[in-house]
């Protein structure tokens, strides 16, 4: 056994050994110890260095708010995190640990150089000096203060495990499993009810783990413990372990997380390692309990330095004693009682030193009946020791002033400032506090949410009163349920130790107050004196005083050391605390793994990924993606060997001189239907409707009504009553919302009916001079020709046995059409038109050459060459717009003076001079010797190598483009300058020839 | 997250299942050609941003797919109530009386 | 009141540092004051400083309701770039960039703008044109900003994962070298400092309840939780709370207020050593001089000024951040906090006189507020001066929403196709 273990006293099971490693050396504790309680067995208390100065430091709590032994664990390859709290961390067979904030060993660090210029390091010291010269700052001093960033170490692997989240709805959410907690659980726990309680800890129990002498209506605590675990999960209540509250968010909804896996030696299979659970409770009631007050005093960070609370949880919890021989100091009650519980253990109490000059007589015969030297009204001024404590110094105080002091030997030095209620969860409901003056500590007052806060979280200490204040909560929240409590729950605690105490700022000393090492926040190395320093320059509030110094900063968030900071703030200032401010919890409660809150959003899980029913015949025929917004879309189809800009050519070459089928199924669909379609129409597209024929359709133009271009589309008419409208990929959603806004809030007396189809259409566009004859044979129901089924018609009909809508239309400037079948007969379709497109050589293509096709006839894409800002009549498409209609989305907004306003940018097309291909987003200018900042004039929406018109092509936005047709602009390039003369934006075919389909002979 | 109740469904749901339409009692102009550029500035653009009781618009996008209305506290984030669109606004004071 | 410089901070070592002076005192408001500025962020305070410094104009009060530096200064994830597209946002915002340059010398209070560099990801076809746009429209306006390949990108930022795999692949990413990070709460600080020291009051925890206005209509002070003061001029710069002080004054803004959410890791030695921001997945990476991973989220969906923000948004914000940068996925989050941010219909600001005579107003500055705050403070501080705009801010009026003369920065990176 452990030299530091006590046989008989705590939960470890020290009959199942658990071998781990600590800096590389092997240690042994027992199946319930965290790293800290093992390490502490073996009498080792260094475990870490501070941030700032590299001080040595050791474990100071025994739960999640400690700020000092952070250490890295690992469990093979992937599976390293810094910074994990060693009394937390349970220990498994193989966990590996090691320290942090060191080089080249824990029990020497150069770092710790810092400490020794510690003058030097005041609060706020960067913003005063580094500035000069001025050339420094970039290359020595930041450079220099960055690499002093950071404790532990970034993990660098990609990280195997994965994480789990679930909805979890209950009727009451209970946050603490100490006596409060399960109390409030007893009463809450009805038929009918569900009720869920949390502990962040291993096991439940709170602080009834730590206080096995308490009988509870005479039942030892643990024994009670155990009984009502049993009762509450036979009467259905969920207990869960290691979960922790993270955050309270709006209407009870509080998110916990479990740690599933970091306990286990094997990991097994189907495992998460974190779960997430997104919990909304109809009551929620919080007994997270109280944290205990280091005393601030010159010293107090030494190893082996620690809260007496926490010793009596080493002792009671893990059964470790902490020393051999070690000290006192407090100003509360509760240290008496972790000094009798150590000396009943064996350890040589080498005194206990009181603040107060009067404390209860029945704490001095306990300490007089177990031989321990007491001294009261003591402050304590120094410790010793480089890497553990070995003594400690305690002067008399009289009148405020501080007498000859004595060192006393010691091998650990207990210290309790008093206890802080736990209001991190209340305080993200945005609860308001009240200071309690007699307590020194701020007290919960009224929350916005439905939940109660009970025990030690609202300054009631001991079991009794936290028992009987969970009754009470238990019953509120029954009661809030409309539920009546069965019984009465009443509860009488032997060996309870309530205690009182009084709560001081920094300890009085008889040292220099400006060399006093005394920390407040431990892990940040934010002494009592840089408070003071902060406060004399002007930080007021304690939200500056807290981001001037970093105090509560540091990884436990303040829980040691926001009190503290407060009460010698306000001493510094003054004024009352309350005056003074408390810094914000913010959620979560501790930290919490980045893995836990993405949960299943990994990899292709991050977002859903649209695929449609053709998606399988592009990657089985190497089609090359791209992500368009939440869809994957065939970009390219390479054949073997070549590259993007050969496959490109090929598909654009073969689609014009023959024929090539596109997957245009990303297409967004809407059916517009009802007895007032058409005025529905009219309202919100450019264009008007009311003469559009039934088999017809038209090119439709969406505005805001601002009077930019939202959308485009071409929308065909089925019926009197039916728009088959289509939208861009992108834009569908957005559409769809649109218009349901227009005609459920503007319009609601129109009789219309909007339906997304766009998933339950597959589309397919055929193009190219030999499309009609491709297509053809395989329609039933409409022969296909100019005359039967002119250029811009539409008709239901049989495509290849397939129930079709087809519209013949082009996005080319070829013979075009778009077929649209059933969704799931999507893949048949294409494999029967690419069946019978073997005889014209029939190529598939992709987005890529879409673009190309269609910038060549100079259709627009909405989104690349329009941008929010640009306009119909900026595009030229003035004739899109129904000039007769009373009014349509967007027609005032095209109004606005700007907006009609002269020099606007138009799109127009640009060729240049030397035959290059212009980069897309090349700014231009009409002045090329002009001195930056440049005027710029627009810039290129689109641009392309274009085989059909033997040259780049490019579309573009330019400043009054509409009147300088032939005139000559200016695109400056890093390397040169390439001209460019302003054309037209159809390139080819402008008299729409190749529309036409010939007559077979 | 919030929880909304529809007041089309009947039921009060998590936020994810709604989008946020913004201010609500906005009414477009019968005829906007007649407007003035400042009268559709305000139309377009004007919003009332208020420290507390807002009117605003959800559409139950998960759901029924409709637009309503809701009064909520962008203090508290808590809703005052929601009702239909095309209803009349609730009378302010008494959602608060209501409320405490 | 002492000067900042390593001689001095080694004579105040040797003391003890008990010989340092405040940095602001503590002023009660005077009954008048040629301006009163409402608000004691970093704009506020900046334009302060700039109007005694290059104005003349010291008989200024800054009032906030909370303590200063509470706001939006103090909340925001402190990138400071200015590689917008469009010529008005990217003179405005590489203005400030030079200001933010020579900040600290100016101040005598290190702010520590470290140029790291901003790396703006894209992640599709969409991205990529639209940051090549703003790469060739930067270089004609002389302003920092390249072009690179994924593996560049690796290069820069070595966390990065490029795998062509990811649901959002890296397709590139436009680098804005000189822009970097400053410590926020430095900012308003050194302006703070500087301001006091000549001759500026900074009155805080003094809630201004009401703009008043005189029978002429123009301004006449400001009423507030310690009396009225009287004011030739108002100068309002208040963010998220900017319409409610408006609205009392009569002015009626394109303004709406929402939660923003952002969030640190616990810290860990360096390993990031540049800013990544994507806007496809809205997540914005550093690290900070601590070593703490400073992440930024987007804005909820509905306004509000509870500065709680949901758990939803912040689940997105760290699975876009571990979708990109996987190593980090076993870090941790130490805390999370809310902020409110005032945005325009165009997502540019406001900096403008009003319609009211003597009343100006600093808004609208959505998420990029902090970027700005010198280029905003200096020629805010032009406006109220000098009552007409700075030829930088001219084009940032509230008459843009009336005319159409918008600078939309949000519709030019908009995504359709």
């Amino acid at each position: 056994m452990s030299s530091y273990r006590v046989a008989g006293k705590g939960r470890v099971d020290t009959g199942k050994p658990v071998d781990f490693t600590f800096d590389g050396k092997t240690y042994q504790g027992g199946v319930g110890d965290t790293v800290a309680s093992a390490l502490l067995a073996h009498g080792e208390h260094l475990m870490g260095r501070s941030f700032k100065y590299h001080r040595p430091r050791g474990a100071v709590a025994a739960g999640s708010e400690e700020p000092n032994a952070l250490i890295g664990t690992r469990r093979g390859p992937g599976r390293f995190e810094p910074n994990t709290r060693a009394t937390m961390q349970e220990i498994w067979p193989g966990l590996e640990t090691q320290s942090q904030n060191k080089f080249p060993s824990l029990k020497f660090d150069v770092g710790a150089v810092n400490d020794a210029a510690y003058m030097m390091f005041s609060a706020g010291f960067y913003y005063k000096t580094f500035m000069w010269p001025r050339s420094f700052w970039d290359k020595v001093y930041e450079p220099f203060i960055r690499q002093a960033a950071g404790l532990g170490v970034s993990p660098t692997e990609e990280d195997p495990d994965h994480y789990a989240s679930r909805y979890l709805h209950c009727d009451v959410l209970i946050v603490g499993t100490g006596p409060a907690g399960l109390a409030a659980a007893k009463v809450a726990a009805q038929d009918g009810l569900k009720v869920v309680i949390v502990d962040e800890h291993s096991e439940a129990g709170g602080t009834l783990l730590s206080e096995p002498q308490a009988k509870i209506d005479g039942t030892p605590a643990w024994d009670w413990l155990s009984a009502t675990l049993a009762e509450l999960k036979a009467t259905g209540v969920k207990v869960m372990t290691r979960t922790t509250a993270i955050g309270y968010y709006h209407q009870n909804f509080v998110g916990l997380c479990e740690r599933v896996t970091d306990h286990l030696s094997a990991l097994p299979d189907d495992t998460p390692r974190e779960r997430m659970w997104r919990v909304r409770a109809k009551r929620v009631i919080l007994a997270q309990g109280a944290l205990e007050k280091p005393l601030v005093f010159h010293g107090n960070d030494r190893p082996g330095v620690m809260l007496a609370g926490s010793a009596q949880t080493y002792l009671n919890r893990f059964g470790v004693l902490v020393g051999k021989s070690p000290a006192v100091i407090t100003s509360h009650d509760s240290a008496w009682f972790a000094a009798f519980d150590l000396a009943d253990s064996g350890a040589k109490v080498q005194v206990i030193a009181d603040t107060r000059a009067e404390v209860d007589a029945d704490l001095i015969a306990g300490a007089k009946s177990r031989g321990i030297p007491v001294k009261l009204s003591h402050t304590v001024t120094a410790t010793s020791g480089r890497l553990r404590v070995k003594s400690v110094r305690l002067n008399p105080v009289d009148g405020g002033s501080v007498g000859a002091g004595s060192n006393v030997t010691c091998d650990a030095l207990l210290m309790s400032g008093g206890w802080t209620p736990s209001l991190h969860l209340f305080s993200h409901t945005k609860g308001s506090l009240t200071w309690d003056t007699d307590l020194t500590t701020f007290l919960p007052n009224e929350t916005p949410e439905d939940c109660i806060i009970a025990g030690a979280s609202r300054g009631l200490w001991g079991i009794e009163a936290a028992l009987k204040d969970g009754v009470t909560a238990g019953e509120q929240t029954l009661d809030a349920l409309d539920r009546a409590a069965s019984g009465t729950h009443s509860y009488a605690v032997e060996n309870d130790r309530a205690g009182t105490g009084v709560t001081h700022k920094e300890l009085l000393t008889d040292k220099s107050p400006g060399k006093a090492k005394a920390f407040v926040d431990y892990q940040n190395d934010v002494t009592a004196k840089d408070l003071r320093l902060a406060v004399r320059e002007g930080m007021r509030s304690i939200e500056h005083v807290k981001r001037y110094t970093t105090n509560g900063m540091a990884t436990d968030q303040g829980k040691m050391s926001n009190i503290n900071g407060l009460n010698i703030a306000a001493d510094a200032l003054g004024k009352p605390q309350p005056k003074v401010g408390l810094t914000t919890f913010r959620p979560p409660y501790t930290p919490t793994t980045f893995g836990a809150f993405a949960g299943y959003h990994r990899g292709e899980h991050f977002e859903v990924t649209r695929k449609t029913q053709i998606d399988g015949w592009a990657r089985e025929n190497g089609a090359v993606f791209e992500p368009v917004g939440q869809w994957s879309r065939a970009w390219y189809f390479p054949k073997p060997g070549e590259d993007m800009e050969t496959a490109v050519r090929r598909e654009c070459v073969t689609t014009r001189n023959s024929v090539g089928i596109f997957d245009a199924s990303t297409l967004g669909k809407i059916e517009v239907k009802g007895p007032d379609a058409v005025e529905f129409m009219n309202r919100m597209y450019t264009n008007p409707w009311t003469k559009l024929g039934i088999g017809r359709c038209r090119y439709g133009l969406l505005l805001g009504d601002d009077g930019f271009i939202r959308d485009d589309g071409v929308i065909g008419r089925f019926g009197q009553d039916l728009f088959h409208v289509t939208t861009t990929t992108g834009g569908a959603a957005r559409v769809l919302n649109m218009m349901e806004d227009y005609l459920q809030t503007e319009w609601p007396d129109l009789n219309v009916w909007l339906t997304s189809t766009t998933e339950n259409w597959s589309t397919i566009a055929l193009n190219g001079p030999n499309a009609a004859r491709l297509l053809a044979p395989l329609v039933e129901g409409i022969d296909i020709n100019d005359e039967d089924f002119q250029h811009m018609s539409c008709a239901e009909v049989t495509v290849a046995g397939m129930p079709a809508r087809l519209f013949r239309l082009s996005f080319t400037g070829e013979i075009g059409f778009e077929i649209n079948v059933p969704a799931p007969m999507g893949r048949q379709l294409w494999e029967a038109l690419w069946a019978a497109g073997q005889a014209y050589d029939i190529t598939a293509y992709g987005t890529e050459t879409m673009h190309v096709l269609r910038a060549e006839k100079g259709y627009i894409i909405v989104g690349q060459d329009t941008d929010g800002t640009v306009t119909p009549q900026d595009c030229g498409m003035g004739w899109a717009i129904g000039k007769a209609k009373p009014d349509f989305v967007g027609k005032r907004g095209l109004m606005r003076p700007d907006l009609v306003a002269k020099g606007r940018k138009h799109l127009v097309g640009l060729l240049t001079e030397d035959d290059s291909k212009l980069e897309e987003g090349a700014q231009i200018v009409f002045d090329p010797n002009q001195p930056k900042p440049m005027t710029m004039v627009g810039h290129v929406t689109s641009s392309y190598q274009s085989d059909a018109v033997g040259q780049p092509i490019a579309l573009a936005l330019v400043a009054g483009g509409h009147d300088k047709m032939g005139e000559t602009v200016y695109i400056p390039m890093p390397d040169r300058t390439i001209k460019a003369k302003i054309t037209s934006t159809v390139f080819l075919d402008p008299e729409n020839t190749r529309l036409k389909i010939a007559k077979e002979s | 997250m919030l929880l909304i109740h529809c007041p089309y469904c009947k039921e009060t749901l998590p936020e994810s299942e709604f989008t946020y339409a913004g201010q609500a009692h906005i009414v477009r102009p019968e005829m906007p050609s007649e407007q003035t550029d400042a009268q559709w500035e305000e139309f377009l653009f004007l919003r009332a941003n208020p420290k507390g009781p807002h009117y605003e618009r959800w559409r139950h996008f998960h759901g029924c797919g409709r637009f309503f209305n809701a009064v909520r506290d962008t203090v508290s984030d808590k809703f005052l109530t929601t009702y239909p669109a095309n209803t009349p606004k609730p009378d302010l004071e008494s959602l608060i009386g209501d409320a405490e | 009141m002492t000067r900042f410089n390593a001689l001095n901070l080694v004579k105040h070592a040797l003391t003890g540092h008990k010989n340092w002076t405040e940095q602001w005192p503590e002023a009660e408001p005077k009954k008048e004051y040629d301006v009163v500025i409402v608000g004691a962020g970093g704009h506020g305070l900046g334009a302060a400083h700039y109007l005694a410094k290059e104005h003349g104009i010291t008989n200024v009060a800054v009032i906030d309701k909370g303590w200063l530096g509470g706001g939006n200064t103090g909340r925001n994830t402190t990138i400071i770039r200015s590689n917008y597209l469009y010529d008005e946002s990217a003179r405005l915002y590489d203005h400030a960039v030079d200001l933010w340059e020579g900040l600290s010398q100016d101040l005598n209070y290190n702010v520590m703008y470290s140029r790291r560099g901003v790396l703006m990801l894209a992640h599709n076809v969409h991205d990529v044109q639209s940051f090549q746009r703003h790469v060739h429209a930067n270089r004609l306006n002389g302003v920092d900003n390249r072009w690179l390949t994924p593996q560049e990108c690796k290069e820069y930022c070595p966390p990065l994962s490029i795998s062509p795999n990811a649901r959002y692949p890296v397709m590139g990413g436009a680098l804005q070298e000189r822009a970097g990070t400053a410590r926020h709460d430095a900012v308003a600080w050194g302006y703070a400092r500087s301001a006091a020291q000549r001759g500026v009051d900074i009155i805080q925890n003094c809630p201004v309840t009401a703009i008043r206005r005189g029978a002429n209509g123009a301004v006449e002070g400001v009423e507030t939780a310690k009396g009225f003061i009287k004011a030739k001029k108002v100068a309002v710069s208040a963010a998220g709370h900017t319409s409610v002080v408006m609205d009392t004054a009569g002015v009626r803004l394109p303004l709406e207020s929402y939660p923003l959410q952002a969030l640190v890791s616990e810290p860990v030695k360096p390993i990031f050593p540049c800013v990544v921001m994507s806007n496809a997945v809205h997540a914005y990476i550093s690290q900070s001089d601590k070593g703490e991973l400073v992440i930024g989220s987007g804005t909820d969906q509905y306004t509000s000024y509870s500065q709680r923000g949901g758990l939803p948004l912040i689940e997105h914000t760290v699975a876009a951040i571990v979708e990109i940068f996987p190593i980090f996925n076993r870090m941790r989050m130490l805390r999370k906090w809310g902020g409110i941010v005032d945005v325009t219909p165009d997502r540019s600001a406001i900096i403008s006189k009003t319609p009211v005579d003597g009343l100006y107003v600093n808004c609208g500055w959505g998420t990029g507020g902090f970027k700005a705050t010198p280029g905003a403070a200096h020629t805010f501080a032009w406006t109220i001066a000098k009552n007409e705009p700075h030829p930088i801010n001219a084009p940032f009026t509230m008459e843009r929403f009336r005319t159409g003369r918008l600078i939309d920065e949000a519709a030019a990176a908009a995504v359709a196709h």
